[in-house]
């Protein structure tokens, strides 16, 4: 029964670690990385916690997309990142001081929150014992969960359609295809011409 | 299934996660990207909390919320990278301290 601890302490600690190596380093593509790093050793604590599908979700979007996404704007932007971090230590005593007050808090919060079973509501649905996380998690999502659900792909379809209005742009002098017009052309401008073969035209 | 680890576990590694974000929008005030990496690390934080609290009380609908919770950061994500991206284009620059021209 010791394993799991050994394997949420290995996690946390490098959660933790690369989550501030994010804010601490000096190269953006470094700080990529170690949000990758971040998010491949939460989705081992979600692993802990029992939501398997949550883990591999996370690889997925955040590795697989979010991550990629950050990397090439990152990349894209030909800025230069070394005068960001002159005025670094301007902000560090205040950041400092609120980064302290807010974790106190939050672990007094952490420290009092073993919740008594029976203050748990009516609302629950538990989580039945021979079925697998994936499988339950399907079976509310599409049917109790089913309105949110749809919710969450229209604020993914909006995501995308805003993402693309924002960033495209049409550049005069550049040529593109335009099916309507290359429909509408009729037979006017072409010209069949009978090749003999082994010659050119 | 009832987790081995304590609840108190994962709430001190949320906490001390949402820490460091918040921690690193104001150590980076200048970095956009790094702002909103940022706010990623601070979403990760609320959803290790619903997981946990998932776990602990036996209850699914935390991992259902932190489903909707990973969804509407992946939006957040592409939204805030192309305001970046556009906004790069008209300054040459994507430092914060200019953003307000932003208004109008």
């Amino acid at each position: 029964m010791v394993l799991p601890y050994i394997f949420f302490y290995l996690f946390s600690a490098i959660v933790i670690a690369s989550a501030l190596m994010v804010i601490a380093s000096r190269n953006p593509v470094h700080s990529v990385l170690f949000l990758i790093l971040a998010f491949v050793n939460a989705a081992g604590i979600f692993m802990l916690a029992g939501a398997e599908f949550l883990a591999l979700i996370l690889i997925v979007v955040y590795v697989g997309a979010v991550a990629v996404l950050f990397l090439f704007v990152v990349m894209m932007l030909d800025v230069d990142f070394a005068e960001f971090r002159s005025g670094m230590l301007q902000y560090m005593p205040i950041g400092a001081l609120i980064g302290i007050v807010l974790l106190l808090e939050l672990l007094l919060v952490a420290g009092t929150a073993y919740l008594a079973p029976e203050g748990a509501g009516s609302g629950v649905l538990p989580i039945a014992g021979g079925i697998e996380n994936t499988r339950a998690l399907g079976q509310i999502l599409y049917t109790r969960y089913i309105y949110l659900f749809q919710a969450c792909g229209l604020v993914l379809l909006v995501a995308m359609i805003g993402a693309i209005v924002l960033t495209l742009r049409h550049k005069p002098g550049v040529k593109r295809q335009d099916i309507a017009k290359q429909v509408a052309r009729g037979k006017s401008g072409l010209e069949i011409v009978k090749v003999e073969s082994g010659k050119g035209l | 299934m009832t987790p081995v680890i304590g609840l108190g576990h994962f709430l001190t590694v949320a906490a001390i996660l949402f820490t460091i974000g918040v921690f690193g929008i104001f150590l980076n005030r200048k970095n956009v990207i790094i702002i909103l990496m940022s706010v990623e690390l601070i979403l990760l934080a609320v959803n290790i909390n619903f997981v946990a609290f998932s776990a602990h009380l036996g209850d699914l609908v935390g991992q259902v919320f932190a489903l909707l919770i990973l969804t509407v950061a992946a939006a957040e994500a592409a939204i805030g990278l192309a305001i970046l991206v556009i906004f790069f284009r008209n300054r040459g620059s994507i430092a914060v301290d200019d953003v307000n021209m932003m208004k109008g």
